[in-house]
């Protein structure tokens, strides 16, 4: 009832609006899906409700001088100008609603900072602009990024319904278990923000945050990270996946062993040849979702930030060929160049570097195979 | 109040015949060398204007972005550069210098005095603006950009990750805190010692006493501020690890530091507004301010509480919960005596006799409005419904109801209430009252939405958002440019009144009182050569 209420005062205030898009906004904080998010979106309408009745009586009291305390309707104004018992009064009453609000205040927070006693923990690590998860009880963790194509966002192509809320690889959650997260970044701050879970914690690099949830509905929720952290802050949702204890382990256990699959394949490719059409292909989609969002689809950076690979020495230059091949494992210190060594297979910086060495009018026949990067990886250790 | 002579001709002694004062210098250089109190406030608030329509035009860029999903005028690189020099134009541009004009013009008069004690260096901290933003604009069309690391300038986003503006942006920051500190110096100093026989501290005007305790803000924490950009710089070019865990720094310590700058700062952009409310409430209602003492009271412990609350604007950064307890517990508390304010205003409304002219209009407005985006900073407060708000538009919509309708609003208002005073003939009432309800409508249809989507989860500095939110950005989209466009108007009464209308008396309102009021309209060029008597 309360919630209806508020949903016809907000919709008053805003006398109408136009609703003809299809997703519809909700005009209120989420409840979400977990205990502590029930007890936020509580803590929220009461404190709502507080200022609404001390507004009401306030600008009540206001409306009523301005209505008939007029010079127009030939009041003399009264001189009173002072009284310490008012004073006293209205200071305190303030006080007393503050420290009612204060109480349940202090109960949920301290709920919400605990994180121990958690049977699930994910490494979560923000970069520029990614999310990466490891579960820290398996063997699995993965890159997850934005999966709306460039075409929709430039407008060239009909939003999803999903539009800047959808990713590759979602987080997948157990349900009915305390999940911590951990939280902490490669480059600059991300915040790492669910809704639906009342969980939003900084990612600072350098740094481990901690964070928890205990969903119990299997479902999909959705968010974005909530720090702005550069060019494409608004380019890095996060999806979260809920799912019941046995099909979360028969998920992990296959994920587990499709990784593993996917390294021992990694070593028996270091013997094959990958063909310049397959490199150039594999090249493309690689680089359009690691690399394009600093060095742009065309490769040509944007000036004075991100320097251009197209016709640049690096990309050209047959004598450069192990300089980019380094970068691209290593990254460049000092700037935002990242370090691809461990977010990409052998065999895809193999084809990326292959891409970028001749796209774009770079053509220098290089075709690098996934040997050479591994040569060039070996080549550090020794 | 006292009856006073005004009229300083009749007692000119010889240092006055020395100057020539009635007689400034023509043109350029009458502007240039100026170190008259009124010349200085003129231009500082000609200057916040200038900056109020720069900054006002980058803000209807990011709002002509948000009108629809996807990309469509600027890249998110530019985008933010926008969001970063709006919200350091409007801080450090537009609301810091008008009211440090206002102080110029009005602290003299209101204590009595001649002018400012320290006119030389009063000439210099205007004089070195307009260079620190001729930098921070002109550093928008280098290569690789403006600043786009948010007017917050988190780090490392502003140092390892940020392009060359960034020493640019430093530099430009640093010559705004010496003009805030000069500017603030001027104040103490003139209030301390200038201050007419018998205006003792408890007859002093409360725009008087709001200023002299934002000047107090200001020495203390312009230094941090300008201690931050300095480790910024070096940070970036000069291979400290300030803020970089690799070499031993944290990049929370960056925004301890920043934020204990920046909440005070928050401060120092509403208090003069409180004074100018207080000014003009009582005005228009014909009847004394009410609870003088307890406003005074109210404005000190605001200013004090202000040192305590800076990590409010962190609780997501990962803080001990003891921490984040004691820093919501402060943050409540602050709404205390701003409740005492906004009480104290009602009360002096109660059973006066209210006349509705524009500076009335507007501070009413003030009133209503910044209680609201109060109520959202009270909820704010919540550490746990923080989570969920904060870094969304609801936070947008919160500093916008303060900044906009409050700071702004506040400004405007007292804009009117002394443009008779300043240039001896009255504004245009008729156009005054369209600029107050255009603006007014437009402004809330600006802001108010803004709750909702961030209460829906839009998160704020972001050039695209999800399909969810496209209508309510688009009617915020509306009632920006409509504000936009309300602000020529204000424009326009201005010029209209600088060149003529109708001549305003001495006391101009009714209700109005103070020394200000006792002085000629237009006030001669030294506001009071012999102190008057204060009773």
């Amino acid at each position: 009832m309360a919630n209806t209420m508020y949903h016809r005062c907000s919709l008053l205030a805003l006398l109408c609006v136009d609703s003809a898009i299809a997703a519809e906004m909700p005009l209120n904080m989420t409840r979400g899906v977990t205990e502590i998010s029930q007890k936020v979106y509580d803590l929220h309408m009461t404190i709502f409700y507080i200022c609404c009745a001390i507004g009401l009586v306030v600008f009540g009291a206001m409306f009523w001088s301005i209505l008939h305390h007029r010079k127009a309707k030939g009041v003399q104004p009264a001189q009173f100008h002072e009284s310490t018992k008012v004073e006293l009064l209205w200071t305190a009453i303030p006080v007393v609603i503050l420290v009612l609000m204060a109480i349940p205040a202090t109960r949920t927070l301290i709920a919400m900072e605990d994180t121990s006693k958690s049977e699930v923990t994910v490494l979560v690590t923000g970069s520029q602009w990614k999310w990466h998860y490891k579960y820290l009880e398996y063997p699995v963790e993965y890159y997850s990024l934005l999966a709306t194509p460039a075409k929709q966002i430039q407008n060239k192509l009909r939003k999803n319904e999903n539009y800047l809320l959808e990713v590759d690889r979602p987080l997948v959650i157990p349900t009915g278990k305390k999940v911590r997260f951990l939280m902490t970044s490669d480059d600059v701050i991300h915040s790492w923000w669910v809704p639906a879970f009342a969980v939003k914690k900084d990612a600072n690099p350098g740094f481990i945050n901690e964070a928890w949830t205990q969903v119990d509905q299997p479902g999909t929720y959705r968010g974005q990270c909530a720090e702005l952290c550069g060019k494409d802050h608004g380019f890095m949702p996060i999806v979260v996946v809920a799912k019941t204890p046995e099909d979360f382990d028969s998920w992990i256990r296959v994920e587990g062993e499709r990784l593993a699959k996917l390294k021992a394949a990694e070593q028996e490719l270091l013997s094959m040849q990958m063909s310049m059409t397959d490199a150039m292909a594999m090249g493309e989609k690689v680089y359009q979702g690691y690399c394009a969002a600093c060095h742009q689809p065309t490769g040509t950076g944007l000036p004075g930030v991100f320097p251009a690979l197209k016709g640049s020495k690096m990309a050209t230059e047959t004598g450069r060929k192990s300089d980019h091949i380094q970068i691209v494992l290593n990254g460049k210190a000092g700037t935002a160049m990242q370090a691809f060594g461990k977010q990409l297979s052998l065999q895809e910086i193999a084809a990326v570097i292959t891409y970028e060495r001749n796209a774009w009018d770079n053509n220098t026949g290089d075709l690098v195979q996934a040997a050479d990067i591994q040569a060039a990886k070996n080549g550090q250790k020794e | 109040m006292s009856t006073i002579s005004t009229d300083t001709h009749q007692h000119a002694g010889p240092h006055d015949a020395d100057h020539g004062h009635h007689h400034p210098p023509a043109g350029f250089k009458r502007w240039f060398y100026t170190t008259n109190h009124k010349d200085i406030g003129t231009l500082y608030l000609l200057f916040a204007l200038t900056m109020f329509f720069i900054g006002g035009l980058m803000a209807m860029v990011i709002r002509a972005e948000l009108f629809q999903p996807g990309l469509q005028l600027v890249q998110p690189d530019f985008f933010n550069q926008m969001t970063t020099v709006h919200g350091l134009i409007m801080v450090f541009g537009a609301v810091m210098p008008a009211f440090t004009g206002l102080a110029n013009w009005l602290i003299p008069m209101m204590i009595g005095a001649p002018d400012m004690a320290l006119p030389r260096m009063n000439n210099w901290s205007f004089w070195i603006l307009p260079f620190a933003f001729a930098i921070l604009l002109m550093s928008l069309f280098m290569e690789g950009g403006g600043p786009g690391f948010g007017w917050t300038f988190y780090a490392p986003l502003s140092t390892k990750y940020s392009g060359d503006s960034t020493a640019l942006f430093v530099f430009s920051v640093h010559i705004m805190g010496i003009s805030s500190i000069m500017g603030a110096i001027n104040v103490i100093v003139t209030i301390f010692n200038l201050r007419a026989p018998g205006m003792t501290w408890m007859k002093m005007p409360l725009f008087v006493w709001t200023w002299l305790i934002t000047a107090f803000l200001l020495i203390a924490v312009m230094p941090v501020l300008a201690g931050t950009v300095t480790m910024v710089l070096t940070d970036k070019y000069f291979g400290t690890s300030f803020f970089d865990a690799a070499g031993g720094g944290d990049p929370v310590l960056f925004q301890h530091i920043f934020w204990f700058f920046g909440h005070p700062e928050v401060y120092i952009m509403i208090l003069p507004a409180f004074g100018i409310v207080s000014s003009i409430v009582p005005t228009f209602s014909r009847k004394p301010l009410f609870g003088y003492a307890s406003m005074v009271y109210a404005t000190s412990s605001i200013a004090l509480l202000s040192f305590l609350v800076w990590a409010h604007h962190m609780f997501t950064t990962g803080m001990p919960v003891f921490a984040e307890l004691f820093f919501m517990y402060c943050t409540m508390l602050i709404a205390v005596p701003t409740g005492v304010k906004v009480f104290n205003w009602v009360a002096t409304m109660w059973r006066g006799a209210l006349t509705f002219e524009v500076p009335m209009m507007f501070a009413i407005a003030f009133i209503v409005l910044f209680t609201i985006g109060g109520f959202s900073g009270l909820m704010l407060a919540i550490t746990p419904a923080d989570f969920q708000y904060h870094d969304t538009y609801f936070v947008v919509a919160h500093f916008h109801y303060v900044l906009v309708t409050g700071a702004i609003f506040s400004i405007i208002a007292a804009a009117y209430y002394w443009l008779p005073k300043w240039t001896g003939h009255m504004y245009d009432e008729t156009l005054g009252q369209w600029h107050f309800w255009c603006s007014l409508i437009s402004v809330n249809l600006l802001f108010f939405p803004m709750h909702f989507v961030g209460l829906a989860g839009m998160p704020r500095r972001i050039p695209d958002y999800a399909l969810q939110f496209a209508d309510f950005n688009a009617l915020i989209s509306i009632g920006g440019f409509a504000f936009g466009l309300s602000q020529l108007l204000f424009l326009w009464v201005i010029v209209k009144c600088i060149n003529g209308g109708k001549p305003a008396t001495n006391q101009v309102w009714e209700g109005a009182e103070g020394l200000e009021w006792q002085l000629t309209s237009p006030p001669p060029y030294h506001s009071f050569t012999t102190p008057p008597d204060v009773k």
